[in-house]
């Protein structure tokens, strides 16, 4: 059975500059300047303090494994087991990712907590995604 | 300054019903489930149709369910965040009645949620925030974005796996007690960790059903709840916020925040109860985790002691503190925006009408719930007295 495709993203204004950022192999976030936390997903305001005085950073693309499932039953794009995370940048943002590398995911093979560090996948000419991959 | 326990007390439940039968109803659109969850409820209430002047609904418009129905209402509430809609429209409507907006309020729930009868739903906008941020990993509904949380609380606390199988063995032994669940064979810990992994840390009996149903209930004022054939049920107190949308966007993955800080401290106080009023709790249980994040973000125990609570049995059948008694989303019915259901079981108990599965001496109920994966949260306290 053929595969359905799979869900990619658009950029939408506020967002563009991480998205562009993806193609290039930098990971792009936002960091306000009021209150200095780094913040995901991309808005041209802190939610944290609301303040509008934000800048965007390039982030070093390490990180620990927040959080995550191991999906048995998930998405028919993807083959299953695969590993659904929140990673926390060491900059302090968490965003959702996918833990890639790890052949056969069991939860002893991912401890929460385990540094995590981004890897570029380029899956078209438009779009390229964060996955992050234990080190 | 108003206050909200000026309204406690002050408007009360006085028809609730189900449809006929929940389940596997590939005879019903979803419009018909709404409609005769709203036939069946009139007639709890003693009411006909034309009495209806204020209505509200989730998962469709008010406009379609009033163009289906044939009524004009005064007032209207399409609050639609979730399985938790219906709890945040019975304390909308409170203040709809009390401030004379309407007398006579109906709130439906109707979802095709097995047989897919005119459902909506689909994939995210590729441009939305879950479109883009969400999406693109692999989410496949809420069996993987709701759990996401899990492995966090696992970490900090010292959860386990059989402290989560605990939560779908004590809300199937109630469901044993109800003829009308989906799933009544009682079930061991053993029997949960061995079924099918569907997103690790979840097993398929940690994950609610999917069915077909619908729920109503009627709302009116206190100067005429004691007119209505049942036994009227009041609300007390209620509580309502929003926090995220997307999974990924939660605050602290360890807690329900949004029930810990505004939710529950607001339905408590308009209530004037405290913790040990509640004779019974409806938790609503998407998978087993989603009461543990309630027992703790409501404080009816401390954070991270949910899962041994549970494993102790309290909320079982037998069991001091009762939670879930229809036999929940897990074993009872889930048609996709269950907080009707939850409600309706909290009526049920405090009319004192559960049959096999009533408690004895319920006079203060609580129903919380979640829209989304944890992304809305409402809180209400109901009373029989
Ligand atoms: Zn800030």
């Amino acid at each position: 059975m053929q595969k359905p495709p799979r869900p990619l993203p658009e950029a939408t204004p506020e967002t563009k500059e991480f998205w562009d950022g993806m193609k290039r192999h930098e990971l792009r976030i936002q960091r306000c300047e009021d209150c200095s936390q780094h913040y995901f997903y991309p808005r041209p305001f802190c939610p944290i303090c609301h303040s509008r005085n934000v800048e965007w950073r390039t982030a070093s693309g390490k990180g620990k494994l927040h959080t995550y499932v191991i999906a048995h039953r998930g998405h028919p794009a993807f083959d299953a087991p695969y590993v659904i995370a929140m990673v926390e940048l060491d900059e302090g943002a968490k965003m959702m990712t996918n833990i890639v590398g790890v052949t056969d995911p069991t939860p002893d093979r991912l401890p929460v907590d385990a540094p995590v560090e981004i890897v570029y996948e380029d899956v078209n000419d438009q779009v390229t995604l964060p996955k992050f991959k234990l080190v | 300054m108003p206050d909200s326990t000026a309204l406690r007390h002050k408007v009360a439940i006085v028809g609730a019903a189900e449809t006929d039968t929940v389940g596997n109803l590939p005879t019903h659109s979803t419009l018909m489930l709404h409609a005769e969850s709203a036939y069946n409820a009139l007639a709890d209430a003693g009411l006909q149709m034309s009495d209806i002047d204020g209505v509200a609904t989730a998962g469709i418009s008010p406009a379609q369910l009033t163009e289906y129905l044939g009524i004009m209402p005064r007032w209207v509430d399409g609050t639609s965040v979730g399985g938790g809609s219906f709890l945040i429209h019975v304390g909308h409507a409170v203040a709809a009645i009390a401030a004379g907006y309407a007398n006579t309020v109906l709130i439906t729930h109707g979802e095709s949620g097995r047989s897919r009868i005119g459902a909506g739903g689909g994939a995210p906008a590729r441009q939305s925030t879950g479109g883009q941020f969400e999406a693109p990993y692999g989410v496949a509904g809420p069996p993987t974005m709701f759990s996401i949380p899990i492995a966090r609380h696992m970490k900090v606390f010292g959860t386990t796996e059989e402290q989560l199988a605990a939560v779908s063995v004590a809300t199937r032994a109630w469901a044993v007690k109800n003829p009308r669940a989906m799933m009544r064979d009682p079930i061991t810990v053993e029997d949960v960790l061995n079924s099918r992994m569907i997103a690790w840390p979840l097993h398929l009996l940690n994950c609610c059903l999917v069915t077909d149903g619908g729920g109503a209930l009627i709302l009116v004022s206190e100067e005429r709840a004691r007119d209505f054939p049942q036994k009227p049920v009041w609300v007390l107190g209620r509580g309502e916020s929003t926090m995220h949308q997307g999974i990924a966007q939660m605050i602290d993955f360890t807690e329900w925040t949004a029930a810990a800080k505004v939710t529950g401290p607001d339905a408590f106080r308009m209530a004037g109860v405290g913790h040990k009023d509640i004779d019974h709790a409806m938790f609503y249980d998407a998978f087993s985790h989603t009461p543990m994040y309630s027992l703790e973000a409501l404080g009816f125990v401390k954070p991270g002691e949910s899962g041994p609570y549970f494993a102790e049995m309290h909320t079982a059948p037998g069991g001091d503190f009762p939670v879930n008694t229809n036999g929940g989303g897990l074993s009872y019915t889930h048609t996709g925006m269950y907080g009707m259901f939850a409600i309706q079981e909290s009526v049920a108990q405090l009319r004192g009408v559960a049959a096999d599965r009533q408690v004895p001496g319920v006079e203060t109920g609580i129903v919380h719930a979640p829209g989304g994966m944890f992304s809305a949260t409402a809180t209400l306290i109901l009373g029989n007295r």
